[in-house]
């Protein structure tokens, strides 16, 4: 019994790692191809789970509001990148962690305006409402083990593609040569924001999925998007690789932190304590987890070779 | 051309300064919400029932010509605590209402006592302000935090309910709710589970609850928390096998997002839109035709706020700087309130009926709707610390 | 080339001198509020200017030591200690510790990791903030009183507390006007623009780093000191990262690098914020935009643009 517990909480934490992995894999490509740091990356997540939610109420059909979403969303992406981020790419971090505020503050209340402040309702479409019965005694929601799949379906294409193809060779050249690769002839501008735009689709993708388990309201990207900052980096910034077993061992820590921290505190220190100390710690896992990484490995556990 | 750039930037800082200066004028009162952010959908609750109440006094509160003064706290004390002091030394008006937030109201209330102004508060019901801190000038037109849990807690003793599961956010209020509903609840408690302030995911709790298999389950999520909570809790099957039981987790705001998730939820509440009595369903039917939606307990109390001014300013005959007699008026509580009777304790919190509410489909979409009462004038559990005799 | 700037400087010197002047004179006591808090938030802004701008260390956390002034006065306020004396040293001192702490684990990295890890601890202790519960947890602590300097100072008369703000922030400038222009400044800002060569020559740049950090740390923990003094009013929300992210804009607006850029950027910022948000909610959609176009094409900041350099 409580070994099935374990594992269904390490499920938990895979799922919610997977989510962080969507909204980590596009901007750490990002980061690493084009060397900006984009704070509005959680701004379209929320896009995304905006988009998705209207198509839904227009179409009825959730497989074409996820089509929709995904296409609108790359369209914002690229429309962002062209009039606001191309610039910045010259400039240095700091400069690009402002305007990027600038764009959540933006993108908040924008989303305000059309759709107002009200949470919008969504709800996880009726074929996947369901539970699997993955073992006896263990059954987990359909929904979840869905995100779980596309999770890892998209970390095995992002790494055919990067590593494999032709776009996926330009992109590895554009990160370490620039002028070389525009030098033959290569459309490195339009590159950049293809790139800039298939990482805002990723966001996007993980807005949709997130659409209908959490809140879709303005600002529900800011919360995650530190999340992410912390997967990131813990991983090592502009590493594929990296945002992957950052996900993962963020959101195993912080689910299992949360699930068995005070459990296991009672024991030692007594209930009262417990239920003070546990969640207080529970909440700061993940930032103690980064310094811990960062006081060790300074540029986190797979730092990209950049040049 | 280096001196003209200088110019603009310093008339940039001037022109602020003078937009900043606006003219005074007289029947004031400021009204202080959010507007903005996430929360800003309970400020616009608020605003649009103070908009409707002022409709049905022909936009004279007390006879005079009214003007209500809205501003933003963005959520944060100290944005609060500036707006009030704009309020009161720029604007210089007659009433400070509204606050939403216990912690900004902590910091606002006494600012506006301390000024000499009445202060009607609107929604945060911080129990510092029901017990020591309580002051002539202050009222309240809502409740005091730990009532709404208190009976809940009445409630689920009453039916002998017991081997419950106990969740709320890890924070000042998620801990007054519990403590709330353990003083009327004595049954069993399966456990006390605190959770991340602004949490998303539950489902780690949700497994770690159903592995517990509790009989019932209580809960405080406000805002979006609740509805993250009340869909995944109904996402894990869990909604038709152990009954939930909230306060300030289900409510008109949220009921739109939450949808058939919420269906057989139970709430505490003093007030809901099918309360029958005259003056709520006058309330919720012009309000329903004015703004096309259905308006939330954050609605009722503040146009019962501006009510109350209203009576205040009638008792004295327009003379507001009779601010004894506004007072005294006040304790009166003399006006046809939403949520029907409506009496003063000695700490200016009203005492008032709290019902069982339970979420169910109605014609359209899912409504809450009144079961029983569970108190029938409920007083609060700080007004004997309130040092205040009338 | 300095004219245009010497004479803002003192136009901008007497008008904060003059304000409560003014202030009495119009009847509108109300603007000793506003540009009290607005020169708190500028003390703040200086001191992350003093580490982001001279010394180019991107600290995404610094409202913690906001924070951590703010509770150092609030903690013994709650158990009865009313000295200044004992809060305000104590509130340099803890967020001077704090940032030593910080500090150290932080600069062991670099760029976007500095930034991050910054605003990881700064997140650390807004989570342990609002988990205490003794000391109000998220609701926060109310001051019952400002700062007692036994009757010497004040603070409860606006305009005594308004003349040890301006006073703070004149004598903030003025040190860091001495330290940048020192050896120690010179270090600093060579660190910044060429760090291995500095270390070639045999500074131990590390130190210096961590110094100029612990300053500006216990400079902006004054402020938090003062910030719960104007509110009279604690709340661990004082080191929400929207928050560091604020005093950030402030500094980047103002023009960083500069001592009185972050002056003029907190006085703009928060003028903006009331006056955007008294004439429409929606006021977010335009400061918004406005921070990119600043960040676009006024790089040097208002105070860029007052030297006539943009």
């Amino acid at each position: 019994m409580s070994w099935l517990l374990v594992l269904e909480q390490c499920l938990n934490g895979l799922q919610f790692g997977v989510m962080l992995f969507l909204m980590a894999a596009g901007l750490t490509l990002v980061f690493g191809i084009m060397n900006l740091v984009n704070l509005a990356h959680g701004s379209l997540y929320m896009v995304g789970a905006y988009f998705a939610t209207a198509a839904f109420g227009w179409t009825g059909s959730f497989v074409l509001s996820v089509v929709f979403s995904l296409l609108a969303t790359l369209a914002v992406g690229m429309v962002v990148e062209v009039v606001a981020l191309r610039t910045l790419y010259e400039r240095d971090h700091l400069d690009q962690v402002l305007a990027t505020f600038g764009l959540i503050l933006f993108f908040n209340e924008a989303v305000a305006m059309v759709w107002g402040r009200t949470a919008l309702f969504t709800t996880v479409p009726k074929a996947l409402s369901g539970h699997l019965q993955l073992l006896p005694g263990l059954r987990y929601p359909a929904y979840r083990a869905v995100i779980i799949l596309v999770g890892l379906a998209v970390a095995l294409l992002l790494y055919v593609v990067v590593s494999r193809t032709r776009l996926g060779m330009l992109i590895r050249a554009g990160a370490s040569n620039r002028t070389m690769v525009a030098a033959l002839g290569v459309n490195v501008r339009l590159l950049y924001t293809i790139v800039f735009g298939v990482g805002a689709a990723l966001a996007g993708l993980g807005g949709l999925m997130a659409g209908p388990i959490y809140t879709v309201q303005p600002g529900m990207g800011d919360d995650i998007l530190i999340q992410v900052l912390v997967v990131i980096v813990i991983g090592g910034i502009g590493s594929i690789r990296g945002a992957l077993v950052g996900a993962v061992v963020v959101g195993m820590v912080d689910t299992l932190g949360r699930a068995f921290l005070k459990p296991m505190l009672s024991t030692t220190i007594g209930p009262a304590a417990a239920n003070d100390a546990g969640p207080a710690l529970a909440s700061m896992l993940i930032y103690i987890l980064m310094a811990a990484v960062l006081s060790f490995r300074p540029q986190g556990l797979f730092p990209a070779a950049r040049g | 051309m280096r001196t003209l750039r200088g110019a603009a930037v310093l008339a940039l800082v001037a022109a602020l300064m003078a937009v900043q200066a606006r003219a005074a004028e007289p029947v004031k009162i400021g009204f202080i919400t959010t507007l903005s952010g996430p929360a800003g959908v309970i400020g616009k609750h608020m605003k649009d029932s103070v908009e409707l109440a002022l409709d049905h006094l022909g936009r004279k509160v007390g006879g005079l010509d009214t003007e209500v003064i809205y501003r933003d706290d963005q959520r944060k004390a100290d944005v609060g605590k500036q707006v009030a002091d704009e309020l009161l030394k720029k604007d210089r008006v007659n009433f400070v209402a509204g606050i939403i937030w216990s912690n900004v109201m902590l910091a606002v209330a006494p600012t506006v006592t301390g000024a000499g102004t009445l202060m009607v508060g609107t929604n945060a019901g911080p129990h510092e302000l029901a017990g020591k801190m309580c002051n002539e000038l202050y009222f309240t037109t809502s409740w005091q935090n730990d009532q709404t849990p208190e009976a809940m807690g009445k409630h689920m003793q009453d039916q002998k309910i017991t081997d419950v599961y106990v969740m709320a956010p890890n924070y000042a209020a998620g801990k007054d709710m519990v403590n709330g509903f353990k003083r009327y609840f004595k049954g069993k408690l399966v456990d006390e589970v605190y959770t991340k302030l602004g949490q998303q995911d539950y489902q780690a709790e949700i497994t770690a609850l159903r592995a517990a298999n509790p009989k019932a389950v209580f809960v405080f999520y406000p805002g979006d928390m609740g509805i993250q909570f009340l869909k995944q809790y109904a996402q894990a099957g869990l909604r038709d096998q152990i009954p939930l039981f909230s306060v300030y987790t289900v409510d008109e705001t949220t009921l739109p997002a939450v949808g058939d998730a919420a269906l057989g939820n139970f709430e505490a509440r003093y007030w809901s839109p099918d309360l029958k009595n005259e003056a709520s369903q006058k309330y919720v039917a012009d309000f329903k035709k004015k703004f096309g939606y259905t308006p939330s307990y954050y609605g009722a109390q503040s146009y019962d706020g501006i009510l109350l001014i209203d009576s205040a300013i009638r008792a004295v005959k327009g003379d507001l700087g009779n601010k004894k007699g506004m007072v005294a008026a006040m304790r009166k509580a003399d006006f046809k309130s939403t949520r029907g009777k409506f009496t003063y304790n000695v700490n200016h919190h009203p005492i008032e009926n709290f019902y069982l509410l339970k979420a169910v489909k109605g014609a359209s979409e899912v409504e809450m709707q009144i079961q029983k009462t569970v108190f029938e004038n409920h007083k609060d559990a700080y007004y004997q610390d309130c040092p205040m005799k009338w | 080339m300095r004219t245009p700037r010497t004479l803002a400087l003192a136009v901008g010197f007497v008008a904060l001198a003059l304000v409560p002047v003014v202030a009495a004179a119009l009847n509108q006591p109300f603007y000793l509020d506003l540009v009290r808090r607005i020169m708190i938030f500028a003390i703040a802004a200086v001191s992350l200017d003093l580490i982001l701008g001279f010394g180019g260390m991107v600290s995404f956390g610094h409202a913690a030591y906001l924070g951590v002034g703010a509770y150092a006065v609030a903690i013994p306020a709650f158990y009865g200690v009313h000295s200044g004396f004992v809060q305000w040293p104590l509130a340099v001192g803890l967020s001077a510790l704090v940032a030593l702490v910080i500090g150290t684990l932080s600069l062991r990295t670099s760029g976007v990791y500095f930034i991050m890890i910054t605003l990881a601890f700064a997140q650390m202790l807004y989570y342990l903030g609002i988990s205490i519960n003794a000391w109000g947890a998220d609701d926060g602590m109310r001051l019952a009183r400002r700062s007692q300097f036994g009757g010497a100072v004040d603070l409860g008369n606006p305009y005594v507390f308004y003349y040890v703000v301006f006073g703070l922030l004149v004598l903030l400038l003025w040190l860091g006007h001495r330290l940048i222009h020192a050896r120690f400044g010179m270090v600093i800002r060579a660190a910044r623009s060429n760090e291995p060569r500095l270390r070639a020559v045999g500074f131990a740049t590390f130190r210096y780093k961590l110094a100029a950090f612990v300053l500006a740390g216990a400079a902006c923990g004054l402020a938090g000191a003062l910030l719960t003094n104007q509110t009279e009013y604690l709340t661990p929300s004082y080191m929400h990262w929207t928050r560091s992210g604020d005093i950030m804009v402030m500094v980047i607006l103002g023009g960083m690098g500069t001592l009185f850029g972050p002056v003029l950027g907190a006085i703009v910022f928060l003028l903006l914020e009331d006056v955007l948000a008294a004439w429409t909610v929606h006021w977010q959609v335009v400061l918004g935009p406005l921070l990119v176009l600043i960040v676009l094409y006024a790089r040097r900041g208002l105070w860029g643009l007052l030297a006539g350099r943009g």
